[in-house]
């Protein structure tokens, strides 16, 4: 288990942390590498079975991140999704996932640094708990 | 909540003959006890049938999705709520419905009474404040409120929000001290007893959809569940999958759920699905302020925001 090492899936805004971890890309600064990034729209296009899906395909952890409340491309695409979030977060934590698993973040496109460090943060956490059991849809069963 | 039925035989009869609805939807006797079904009567003479009692548990806001006619409908506390999220969501113009309101004491649950007599149930009936039930050893005799629905005897909004007629004087409510004390007790539990809790709950699930079908807010033409490309739930008997479903189903309720039990009441293996939705009304209350259908000038939850909604889970 030692060289084991976590898949994130991140939802990310076109507008702002998209742009963000671009900036940190040809910044050339260095963070881990686990993610494996999706690019919406805005964080209001996030469903809840896109992020259910993702961990029933084997992530490990979650990771959403839009603009800043204030800050939408569409002016209150974030404020929708603020919503959503604290009762998806809520009710996924009380059907029993670990709480580090799934991970929200205002992240503005000039921000790279404020990337840098919370990918850090969400990948250490997701490697603290270990690989993902909960919410997997274990393929090995069928066939 | 005996003496119902006459009257509303009486109103069903006056407002079909008078021409003022198109159809009145209430109850009639199922050929079970314990089983009342929905009844749709279209003409002055069929009004007979209606019946109520405590078996009336069925929303019947269910009903209501996309009609066009002009409806007379009888509804409990949550019914009426119901129907007001009907309303918000444009399923049926408020103009259309003659809403006659029923003041409601609470509904027997029928899985409680099965477990607490010996036999099959051959008739059950009720005064105010108790039940008696015939089996082929004999009568028992029960306290209402020890076989009521579990939503029921939480309920806090008895009477009807919005009514044109009402059918008897409104009655008091209740004052629960904590309606969520079962929620806050899986809260407290750490992430592997509440994985397990869940995994125990919905292991009985054959996944029949009936606890959506019989949900007034379940109304998308393509049911997640339905949805083939991409299939975001399998449709086999995988535990992941069952609990995909419910999960999904649960939020699909986010902010629009009145607790009204009907879920529950149809699943043919007794899972209490509503520890979901009861913990997503939680939040909603707790976080935004929100009470579902209770205002029909107001949008739900999850259709407004304010610029100072809690984020604390936000980096």
């Amino acid at each position: 288990m030692s060289d084991w090492e976590p898949k994130i899936v991140s939802f990310f805004c076109n507008w702002c942390t998209y742009g963000a971890a671009d900036l940190a890309g040809v910044s050339r600064f260095e963070h881990p590498a686990n993610t494996r990034v999706i690019r919406v729209p805005c964080s209001g296009r996030i469903s809840p079975k896109f992020i259910l899906s993702a961990f029933m395909n084997g992530a490990d952890g979650v990771w959403v991140s839009g603009c800043h409340p204030g800050d939408c491309h569409y002016i209150e695409g974030n404020y929708y999704a603020r919503r959503k979030f604290a009762l998806f977060k809520n009710l996924i934590e009380y059907m029993g996932i670990e709480p580090g698993r799934l991970h929200f973040s205002w992240i503005s496109s000039a921000e790279s640094t404020k990337y840098v460090q919370v990918i850090t943060d969400v990948i250490n956490a997701v490697k603290a708990l270990g690989p993902n059991q909960q919410f997997v849809k274990n393929k090995a069963k069928v066939a | 909540m005996s003496g119902y039925t006459e009257k509303m035989r009486d109103i069903a009869r006056r407002l079909l003959e008078t021409g003022a609805v198109d159809m009145v939807i209430g109850f009639r006797k199922g050929s079970l006890p314990m089983m009342n079904e929905p009844c749709f009567v279209t003409r002055a003479d069929d009004a007979h049938c209606l019946v109520w009692d405590g078996h009336c548990g069925i929303n019947l806001a269910n009903y209501l999705t996309d009609r066009k006619e002009k409806i007379a409908v009888f509804a409990k506390g949550c019914d009426a709520r119901n129907m007001v999220t009907h309303v918000i969501e444009n399923k049926i113009k408020r103009e259309q419905l003659h809403i006659v309101g029923v003041p409601c004491t609470g509904m027997i649950d029928k899985r409680k009474i099965s477990a607490m007599t010996k036999g099959e149930v051959l008739a059950v009936t009720e005064t105010d404040d108790a039940v008696t039930v015939t089996t082929a050893g004999g009568d028992q005799r029960f306290d209402r409120a020890d076989v009521m629905q579990q939503n029921c005897a939480l309920c806090v909004h008895r009477n009807p929000v919005i009514y044109d007629d009402l059918l008897a004087d409104p009655v008091t409510e209740q004052t629960i001290p904590d309606r969520y004390a079962d929620i806050r007790k899986i809260e407290a539990m750490d992430a592997a007893s509440k994985w397990q809790f869940f995994e125990d709950l919905l292991a009985p699930c054959i996944r029949c959809y009936a606890c959506r079908n019989a949900c007034p807010l379940c109304y998308c033409p393509t049911c997640f569940v339905d949805e083939a490309k991409p299939q975001w739930v399998g449709k086999g008997q995988d535990a992941t999958d069952i609990r995909t479903f419910h999960f999904l189903r649960a939020f699909h309720c986010a902010g629009r759920c009145t607790d009204c039990g009907a879920c529950e009441r149809a699943c043919p293996m007794g899972i209490n699905m509503r520890l979901l939705t009861r913990k997503l009304e939680k939040d909603c209350q707790s976080e935004f302020g929100w009470e579902a259908g209770m205002d029909p000038n107001q949008r739900p939850a999850l259709d407004v925001y304010k610029t100072n909604d809690p984020e604390t889970f936000i980096k």
